[in-house]
């Protein structure tokens, strides 16, 4: 009965176009967008520049890497928390409460993510085409813009497991953003705070739209990659 | 290559610009934050109340619903400007402390004994909250505490004491802590068929009652004050202190007063505005 009525609230939800209810999709894709970006921007070349060099205590940064894609989002929420409260070092920015917080939460949590499957992908590239790269004069880092090229579709795919992870998590935006109404509300958040006012059909139906989404950005990003793939032939 | 290589950038560019400008857009409206318990916000008094407030001035409420313990500690923190919660030893230390300028009381709303409907420890109708608390332990009937610090958990607490129930040492199975808000121990009780002390507004607001229905109300002891608080800006001075004043102001003034008397759900007044009774 209860999920019956939970997929009536889900197409209500979608239908009526809600004003408030579009404004926490709209936070809640934003965010997490700006997220993986912040993740990529940065794991994408530290993933490959891991994979392409060796030095010293390389396999300890892979181990503590390949670990902290297991970081709970509650913690890693915990620690941006007391970074920017007030009483913490970054207190004076003011941006405990707010989407920015929300970000940085998220982005420390899809960063090994993107790190860990970078360094995967580009390692078996390297290892394949080291000597030709290398005779073409492209040695070290050098080689890290031609092997992120070659190895788009697969370093989406770890993109898109980062967007899983923060789209999926309730635990550190709600600490660093606070659930405020219209400013900090997610999806996920939505859920957690229809659960505790016992309207389960509601956080059920906030639920299925938030896997509707999901699976559309997935199907997206597949559909883009084989078009792609074409066209690379 | 080229092309696609400049769509790529020109895309980046895109989300990027698009994102910053979504941050900096609410950063230019006037607002406050305000640190508040689960029951204003499960209840949806602040729904109700806000529009109203921001109409008159301009002033936007960010709300952080916390239990009140968690709230203060915000406060504490120099996290919000303004405290609103409901435990009135713990707001008066607060101010004690130096971290609050001063407390007002606001309203009231009362505590309930929610319970299932088959009634374990034979105490449906009782007006006695003591003698409620004193059957449940003795009968060692399943009863879910908020275990969170929060408003509600204080009093839940002190009615083990008035009781003459020392919860401490008399705590076993039937017991059983949750830590969490309003809303999730109602759930929990639902579905444990266990009672639970909540307060009114969010139990008439709750929607998975399932068997749970009340089973001690009315009893003066059961009475749940709401006090507010302006975090001291001798302590963090960021705090934005005529803004979180007018919010005070407004609360305990004729509007605001009138405007928590006129909050209902189904006909049923949840708070009750008493500003300006003494001692409250």
């Amino acid at each position: 009965m209860d999920v019956s009525s939970a997929f009536g609230a889900a197409f209500s939800l979608i239908v009526s176009l809600d004003p408030q209810f579009m404004q926490i999709v709209g936070l809640s894709l934003r965010v997490t967008l700006t997220a993986v970006l912040l993740a990529a921007l940065i794991g994408l070349p530290l993933g490959a520049l891991l994979a392409v060099t060796r030095f010293p205590g390389r396999s300890a940064i892979v181990v503590l890497v390949n670990g902290l894609m297991g970081l709970p989002p509650v913690v890693a929420g915990l620690i941006v928390f007391l970074l920017l409260s007030r009483s913490g070092p970054l207190g004076g920015l003011g941006w405990l409460f707010s989407p920015t917080a929300m970000v940085i939460a998220q982005t420390l949590l899809v960063l090994p993510i993107v790190i860990a499957l970078t360094r995967g992908t580009i390692d078996d590239l390297w290892s394949e085409y080291r000597e030709h790269l290398t005779s073409l004069g492209l040695t070290g880092w050098r080689a890290i813009p031609t092997l992120l090229w070659d190895g788009r579709f697969a370093l989406a795919t770890g993109l898109l497991a980062g967007f899983g992870r923060a789209s999926a998590e309730v635990g550190a935006v709600l600490i660093v953003g606070g659930n405020i109404a219209g400013y900090t509300r997610t999806m996920t958040t939505s859920i957690a705070l229809e659960t505790s006012k016992g309207d389960l059909p509601l956080a059920l139906g906030l639920g299925l739209v938030l896997i509707f989404l999901t699976l559309a950005i997935n199907a997206a990003a597949y559909g883009a990659s084989r078009i792609g793939a074409r066209f690379a032939g | 290559m080229m092309t696609k290589r400049s769509l790529l950038v020109a895309g980046i560019g895109l989300v990027l610009m698009s994102s910053a400008q979504a941050q900096t857009a609410p950063a230019q409206t006037r607002f406050i934050t305000v640190s508040s318990t689960t029951s204003t916000t499960d209840s949806g008094l602040f729904t109700h109340l806000l529009p109203a407030f921001r109409a008159k001035t301009g002033i936007e409420v960010r709300v952080v619903s916390q239990g009140t313990g968690q709230a203060l500690d915000t406060g504490r923190r120099g996290d919000a400007d303004v405290v609103f919660v409901h435990a009135r030893a713990q707001e008066l230390k607060f101010v004690e402390e130096g971290f609050g300028v001063e407390r007002k009381p606001v309203m009231y709303n009362d505590f309930v004994l929610i319970g299932p409907r088959s009634d374990p420890a034979g105490i449906r109708g009782s007006k006695d909250i003591a003698a409620a608390f004193k059957a449940i332990q003795a009968k060692a009937a399943p009863f879910v505490s908020r275990g969170d610090k929060s408003g509600t958990h204080a009093a839940e607490l002190n009615l083990w004491t008035v009781a003459g129930v020392e919860i401490e040492k008399a705590k076993g199975s039937w017991y059983r802590e949750i830590g969490q808000g309003m809303g999730a121990a109602l759930n929990t009780s639902n579905a444990m068929n266990a009672y639970v002390l909540s307060d009114r507004a969010t139990w008439i607001n709750f929607k998975n009652r399932g068997d749970l229905e009340i089973v001690v109300e009315g009893d003066r002891r059961l009475f749940n004050q709401y006090g507010v608080i302006l975090v001291n800006p001798a302590r963090h001075p960021h705090v934005k202190k005529a803004d979180g004043q007018a919010f005070i102001d407004w609360l305990i003034g004729p509007e605001g007063q009138k405007s928590i008397a006129d909050y209902k759900i189904n006909g049923e007044q949840l708070f009750f505005a008493n500003a300006n009774q003494p001692g409250a």
